[in-house]
């Protein structure tokens, strides 16, 4: 770590180029921040960031997975200790999460044979990002406006087709009694979006435990951290032994900056109120959407393009 | 030591030409460190020759360093439904990682077209392509965008007058390597031109290669990937619980 600090440039193994080591530090930070205080992993910001510091995509995409897990890893035992964990609704959405990813890999490799995986995994980005932002802006306005004009308390639970389904169990840390079908199937659709858009998927993950689980925001960060670990760990073993694209020393440096920022992340996720917490992830969730966008949408200075011969 | 030994012996074997090359070279081997930032290599060298030096036309050097070929895939974007996608595609059959031309003189002036196109010395004549798709019709802007964006990128470079040649006989140069560089074998060229055409050529190669940790990971990591994944994890999460861990003890004490 010494001589990290001293040395600005670093040769990066796997990805075969030299970049500064204290961007990498600072992009840790920061993305490792948004993991503390959101609970997302942060991949969605991180990929598409190294994307653009010159990383190969598919060293970006496979290392993320392998940060995730350490950024995710620091978090989760803050959330262990404040009991902010639901493990029983983190292991079921883990199993989901698991046979997720593995059909994410049949998937990706399917569009990879079809040759426009790239553009695929743009728009998945943009259509993704830009409803799951938009609607967590509204109804977070929407919350906050009715805590102002104080008329009680937000009913959240409501009665609906959830539960009306079988195979009910207790999640007694969440206060729910539902059926798990539903947390399952949460579990597969983010271990897709793992693998095929090389991000964690809390941010997926985090609204669809509000809204359609209904679960506390309070507990949601925690175990939504839990089965993050989970799924980018097997999704990083998975790249080192397919597509040998993990760089280790890319992944330590990120981490080191991302451990740290997500201990200052969790402290600032404490003090703010979860309404509070919501309009800034959807904020954030919104900006890099209309970024992508912007990229799909607007002539790019350089038309072509360059890749190893019959790859990604 | 036993390899330029051999290319010594070729070349003594093979019949004088009237003007020859001895070459020096600051390095011949490139190591890829965990600090590499790029690389600057140093080529020299004179002319040994048995007869006087002729008077006309002038000596000029051209000098070559390129990188190991491979396939690249180019692909180019059109607009489609409003959104820019990826439509054409060539598979360019050969290009080099890294390829830079110094010459003495403006290049059109240092060698002429028929040479350049037998030793292959321009960076356009480096790149090999030939099976285009039919539906392509303008294939030529594929190997164009290559060397466009490899340039930008420091990887293809054409420096003329950028060797230094002293009364006919001594030359040097100097070459920047960017620390983007692909490992292999890197074949370096010298030609001795009269009039544009060349009188005498040498080879020699420099070694590029990772070394120390970072030949011990990349080695690992294609050996051994499984082992290499798991240590990733290992690493990774080893660090995440012992910042963790060191963020409780500094909240306590």
């Amino acid at each position: 770590m010494l001589t990290v600090s001293i040395v600005m440039q670093i040769y990066l193994p796997i990805a075969e180029v030299s970049v500064n080591a204290f961007l990498l530090l600072g992009l840790g930070g920061m993305v490792g921040i948004l993991s503390g205080m959101f609970g997302v992993g942060g991949g969605f910001l991180m990929t598409p960031l190294l994307f653009f510091i010159g990383i190969p995509p598919a060293v970006a995409v496979a290392t993320e997975a392998n940060q995730i897990v350490a950024s995710s890893f620091s978090g989760v035992l803050a959330h262990f200790k404040r009991k902010t964990v639901d493990l029983k609704m983190g292991c079921v959405l883990l199993v989901g999460g698991l046979i997720g990813a593995a059909l994410g890999v049949v998937v990706f490799n399917y569009l990879k044979s079809q040759g426009q995986v790239d553009l695929l995994v743009r728009l998945c980005y943009v259509v993704f990002l830009g409803i799951i932002g938009s609607l967590m802006f509204i109804e977070s306005l929407n919350a906050i406006r009715k805590s102002r004009k104080n008329t009680g308390p937000v009913k959240r639970k409501k009665h609906n087709w959830i539960h009306g389904l079988p195979f009910k169990m207790r999640f007694r840390v969440s206060g729910l009694y539902i059926s798990v079908i539903p947390p399952v199937i949460v579990g597969v659709c983010v271990g897709i979006l793992a693998a095929i858009m090389g991000v964690g998927g809390g941010f997926i993950m985090v609204p669809a435990m509000i809204y359609l689980l209904g679960m506390p925001t309070k507990v949601v960060v925690g175990t939504s951290l839990f089965q993050i670990i989970f799924v980018t760990g097997f999704t990083t073993l998975l790249h080192a032994t397919t597509n040998y694209t993990v760089d280790i020393a890319l992944a330590v440096l990120l981490l080191v900056g991302g451990v740290i920022g997500a201990q200052i992340g969790t402290r600032i996720g404490t003090r703010l109120k979860a309404e509070q917490l919501r309009i800034l992830l959807a904020l954030m969730v919104i900006l890099v959407c209309a970024k992508l966008a912007l990229d799909l949408l607007l002539q790019p200075t350089e038309l072509y393009s360059l890749g190893a011969a019959g790859g990604h | 030591m036993w390899r330029s030994l051999l290319l010594f012996l070729t070349l003594a074997a093979s019949p004088l030409s009237a003007e020859e090359v001895v070459l020096g070279l600051s390095q011949d081997k490139v190591a890829i460190t965990a600090t590499f930032d790029g690389s600057e290599i140093l080529i020299f060298g004179a002319v040994k020759r048995e007869v006087p030096i002729p008077s006309n036309p002038p000596l000029e050097v051209v000098i070559t360093v390129s990188g190991p070929s491979e396939p690249v895939t180019v692909r180019r974007k059109e607009r489609k439904f409003g959104i820019w996608i990826n439509t054409d595609t060539v598979e360019v059959d050969a290009a080099p990682t890294f390829y830079a031309v110094a010459t003495s003189a403006p290049f059109n002036d240092a060698i002429s077209n028929v040479e350049d196109q037998r030793h292959k010395v321009s960076i356009p004549k480096a790149i090999r392509s030939v099976g285009a798709p039919m539906t392509i019709t303008d294939s030529q802007s594929f190997s164009e965008a290559i060397i466009r964006i490899r340039k930008s990128q420091g990887l293809y470079q054409l420096l003329e007058n950028a060797v230094q040649v002293d009364e006919q006989t001594l030359f040097r140069t100097s070459l920047k390597m960017p620390a983007n560089l692909a490992e292999g074998d890197y074949p370096a060229r010298i030609f001795l031109t009269r009039g544009g055409d060349v009188i005498s050529q040498y080879q020699t190669v420099i070694n590029v290669d990772k070394v120390g940790l970072e030949r011990w990971l990349y080695d690992m990591s294609r050996q051994k990937p499984l082992l290499y994944g798991l240590m990733s994890l290992a690493i990774a999460i080893a660090a995440g619980w012992g910042a963790s861990a060191a963020f409780r003890l500094i909240r306590q004490g």
